[in-house]
């Protein structure tokens, strides 16, 4: 449904342009749920705040193509893409904290959304408000509509966040990090919640994370990223039990694996990564790589295969 | 919420107070000359000196002193001028107020009507020219001194273009009662109100954008976008709505500074005789005790309309409303 | 998102804070021809008494009876009045001929021209001498209030709130009106009815809680920085880290504020002077030459216009000023130009 094709986004600086997106491809099937992992500015957030027509800085530069079931979005009107974005797209962010207007109730802000997108009275906008609350667990949502944001818990405003990204029954679901503020038992209810939501509706979820834990508990397929390109793709099982790319391999010893002798440190990535403005050639990761050789001065690029990854140890 | 409220009308108090001790500090206790004399005004005889210091009394300890001019001025309301001999000054005072309040009222609602358009218009044009002219407009109205743009306005409407028909409808200088002459009323306090507004609306037209601006930064503007919602409504009904908040709280500073400031002279230019003018002519005269009762009737005003204004900001803002 | 290329552009080198601050100063294009239109006033203005002994003119005596030579002709500077009954007397109109009565005489025959420049410099002596008085006194109960807190910082705070509540208009006629007939004698410190140091003192104690609020909270926040808890811990006396520590880091603050509170107190004497309890005649500052103005508004409005448009540029090019190094030094501040 979803069709990314060497999607580039680029900033201009006063120093020069930076590469934020590189020729990043992708796709999202119907009902699936496609992880993205990476560090932060990985290019990961930037990716999809691109398919949502979100990038609004007007030094950013897009380029290459986006389908959204046959749609092109890349350069599509505004007024389009404003009425395909929270009816059939939708978002979640990460920071449920600030994610919520002030100033209003929950109830008004998810009404205005289902006001914004389909013909209804007020009165069955708010019923509306009122049944989404319930979906997502919120207790006493009779009551809960008529709160503001200040008087909820992070993981209420997260939960009022998804009921607002649900109100129109959107057929794609980006989340971006939804559980990374909310506390670890918060996090499990979240996630809880997102699959039940996922089996209901049926969308189809692009879930943000930098945590390989929540990717092994939720994804179907995966996409890693690194340094603004995505370096290994495939189904989760593959990714998790043969990782191709010394990147997703050093990504998945960072993690304290849940049963069987706990290593004494867990392995941290050493180094940083590259700074993405004027960046040197070849592959971005090869200096933090202890399986560089001399072939990792050139680009490496992305297989065709259903796994594969960019590094030259898996094409050679 | 009752303890914020509570908290802020005895914050007011307080201040009051605090005001009160300081203008009887600068009046009676200010070293250099004697009290006496300053209140009874230039070249004053021997007899109204002593009157002076018996009505006030200053053989009295200094608590008593102050006592006696905060009754003088708020309850008995009998302090009379010595320069103009006998004149009550508090019912001076009163019969002037309608004036002002006329004024500073018709000039405030210009204030925050053209401050929102503007405020607007630039945040809504934010980096193209449109919004860098408003912006200069904007400085360059908060930088004209309001008595000097009164008199540009004087010498255009009532000399030099007062002939054409831009002007010819504007009356001579001077206050006309609402009760006698609504029309009149309205037609002589346009120009003041007008002279009075600029630097405000400047002021506000541009707190006002950068307020947008910053809010336009905000997470919750991203997820207005995301909801799928126009940009106009995002810009009105979630960027601006937040700014209101800030909007609010400095209009109650301002407006305090408008009364206390810029108002006095703005009557001045324009011969209004509201509480500025009548505290001019005492200056001119050396009339301390007129000038003495203005003083602390405007601040207690406005420091009572500053704990109004908070108080509706508490209304406003649901974060302190619910707290 | 604005916020992501923020964050990517980072610079991986950094300059000094004070260089990479006067750089982003000098691009600011308008901040720097707001500079330059300021520094060319102040010289104008500095040029005054080579001006008036050029334009051989004493602008502070009347000379009701002088004659101008204009065009070959000798003319009265105060011609008598041809309106109504002819009693009164106008003066001479700009003649747009520098050294000659260029913007013409006011009602005492004195070249406009010349008191303009005059006033302008002790407009400009007041509102520069006033920001140091506010500036210094703030930064005083600032660091006081804030670094010490308790009941130090209770007692200050509640002094500047009473301040800050205080109408600025109202406190400074409150002041002006009493200390301008008699001075102000304190003991140790002096200062004449007529002198210009009175509005100096007035217009700086006005504005004190418009800088020291600021300052306090500013200090209030450093003084919980770890560098700052850290410096207690090891036992560094107070005075260093309030020099060592605390100073340097509001000092972007306190000149953020110079060009600001210059164009504040610039207006509020004028608006002092306008109303008589400001400079005092026969001195001039620009205020009081606007008064001067004020009845020949209709017959020679240049008197009245002259020093008003002086003002406005001045005040204007210190906010554009103002705008700019606030921009350059402190972007997050939240410091207001132009509050009165």
């Amino acid at each position: 449904m979803l069709k990314v094709r060497d999607l580039s986004v680029a900033f201009r600086t006063e120093q020069g342009m930076v590469q934020a997106v590189d020729h990043v491809s992708f796709d999202v099937g119907e009902g699936e749920l496609l992880g993205v992992v990476g560090e932060s500015g990985s290019g990961k957030t930037v990716s999809l705040l691109a398919v949502m027509g979100l990038i609004t800085d007007p030094n950013a530069v897009i380029t290459g193509s986006i389908q959204y079931r046959g749609r092109e979005l890349v350069g599509l009107k505004p007024r389009d893409m404003r009425a395909l974005r929270g009816k059939e797209i939708a978002m979640i962010f990460q920071d449920p904290m600030t994610a919520l207007t002030p100033v209003y109730t929950i109830g008004w802000q998810i009404a205005e959304q289902v006001l914004a997108h389909q013909k209804m009275s007020k009165a069955a906008a708010w019923q509306r408000a009122i049944d989404l609350l319930a979906e997502v667990n919120i207790p006493n949502p009779q009551e809960a509509v008529h709160r503001y944001p200040h008087q909820l818990s992070g993981g209420m405003r997260q939960r009022v966040v998804i009921a607002m990204a649900l109100s129109c029954n959107p057929a794609l679901l980006v989340a971006d990090e939804p559980t990374t503020a909310l506390d670890v038992t918060v996090q499990a209810q979240i996630l809880d919640l997102l699959r039940k939501l996922r089996r209901n509706h049926g969308s189809a979820i692009v879930f943000i994370t930098h945590d390989m834990g929540v990717m092994a508990e939720i994804a179907d397929r995966m996409l890693v990223m690194y340094a603004g390109r995505v370096v290994e793709r495939g189904k989760k099982e593959e990714l998790f039990l043969a990782p191709l790319h010394p990147y997703t391999r050093a990504l998945l010893d960072s993690i304290p694996p849940l049963t069987g002798v706990k290593p004494k440190r867990l392995r941290a990535i050493p180094g940083t990564p590259p700074n993405l403005l004027n960046r040197p050639p070849g592959c971005a990761f090869a200096p933090r790589c202890i399986e560089r050789f001399e072939k990792c001065s050139a680009e490496p690029a992305l297989g065709s295969g259903n796994h594969t990854a960019a590094c030259f140890h898996v094409s050679a | 919420m009752i303890f914020s409220l509570i908290q802020r009308v005895a914050q007011m108090l307080f201040v009051m107070f605090g005001i009160s001790v300081l203008v009887f500090l600068i009046f009676f206790a200010t070293p250099g000359a004697d009290p006496a004399a300053r209140i009874a005004g230039r070249n004053a005889s021997p007899e109204i000196l002593e009157a002076v210091r018996k009505s006030f009394g200053f053989d009295q300890p200094i608590y008593v002193q102050y006592l006696t001019m905060m009754k003088k001025i708020f309850v008995t309301g009998d302090l009379t001028s010595f320069v103009n001999r006998g004149w009550k000054v508090v019912p001076a005072v009163m019969d002037t107020i309608p004036v002002t309040l006329s004024l500073v009222i018709g000039a405030a609602v210009l204030w925050v009507v053209f401050a929102l358009l503007i405020g607007i218009a630039a945040a809504a044009t934010r980096g193209t020219w449109v919004d860098k002219t408003l912006m200069m407009l904007g400085l360059i109205g908060i930088s004209m001194p309001v008595y000097w743009l009164g008199e540009v306005m004087n010498l255009l409407s009532q000399s030099r273009y007062h002939d054409t028909w831009l002007f010819s409808w504007v009356p001579p200088l001077g206050y006309k009662n609402f009760s006698d002459d609504p029309k009149g009323w309205f037609l002589t306090l346009v120009i003041p109100w007008i002279t009075l507004s600029i630097l405000y609306i400047g002021l506000y037209g541009r707190v006002l954008r950068a307020a947008i601006v910053e809010s336009l930064q905000e997470d919750y503007i991203r997820t207005a976008r995301a909801k799928g919602l126009s940009e106009t409504r995002i810009l009105l009904r979630h960027a601006l709505r937040t700014s209101l908040v800030a909007f609010v709280t400095l209009f109650g500073l301002d407006f305090g500074a408008l009364v206390g400031g810029s108002a006095l002279l703005t009557e001045v230019v324009f011969g209004l005789q509201g509480v500025g003018k009548l505290t001019y002519d005492a200056l001119l005269n050396l009339d301390l005790p007129i000038i003495m009762t203005t003083v602390l009737y405007a601040s207690f005003f406005v420091v009572a309309a500053n704990a109004v204004v908070d108080i509706l900001y508490m209304l406003l803002d649901p974060r302190v409303r619910t707290a | 998102m604005t916020a992501v290329s923020d964050t990517l552009s980072a610079a991986p080198k950094s300059r000094g804070p004070w260089a990479t601050a006067l750089r982003r100063l000098f691009r600011d294009r308008a901040a720097v021809l707001a500079l330059f239109v300021f520094i060319l006033i102040v010289i104008l203005c500095l040029l005054a008494p080579a001006y008036a002994a050029w334009a051989k003119t004493d602008p502070f005596t009347s000379t009701l009876d002088a004659m101008v030579r204009i065009n070959g002709q000798d003319v009265p500077v105060m011609e008598q009045s041809t309106e109504g009954l002819g009693l009164g007397y106008t003066p001479i109109g700009p003649t747009w001929q520098l050294g000659n009565y260029f913007l013409g005489a006011d009602n005492q025959g004195r070249d406009v021209m010349a008191r303009l420049l005059y006033g302008g410099l002790n407009s400009l002596f007041i509102a520069g001498m006033a920001t140091v008085v506010t500036l210094f006194f703030a930064t005083l109960m600032g660091l006081a209030a804030g670094f010490f807190g308790g009941v130090i910082d209770m007692l200050l705070s509640r002094f500047l709130d009473i301040l800050w509540a205080f109408p600025v208009y109202l406190l400074a006629i409150s002041l002006s009106i009493v200390l301008i007939a008699q001075g102000l004698n304190l003991g140790f410190i002096t200062i004449e009815s007529g002198s210009l140091w009175l509005p100096v003192f007035i217009i700086g104690i006005v504005y004190v809680p418009y800088v020291a609020r600021p300052i306090r909270g500013q200090v209030l926040a450093l003084r919980e920085s770890e560098f700052v808890l850290a410096a207690i811990g090891l036992g560094v006396p107070s005075h260093r880290i309030l020099l060592r520590d605390i100073l340097p880091n509001v000092s972007t603050t306190l000149i953020v504020f110079v060009p600001i509170m210059m164009a504040l107190n610039m207006i509020t004497e004028s608006a002092l002077s306008f109303l008589s309890i400001g400079v005092q005649p026969p001195d001039a500052s620009w205020g009081t030459i606007i008064q001067d103005g004020q009845n020949l508004l209709y017959t020679r409005p240049m008197v009245a216009l002259a020093p008003g448009i002086a003002i406005v540029i001045t005040v204007l090019a210190l906010n554009v000023l103002g705008d700019g190094l606030r921009d350059a030094l402190d972007p997050r501040s939240k410091i207001r130009i132009g509050r009165s």
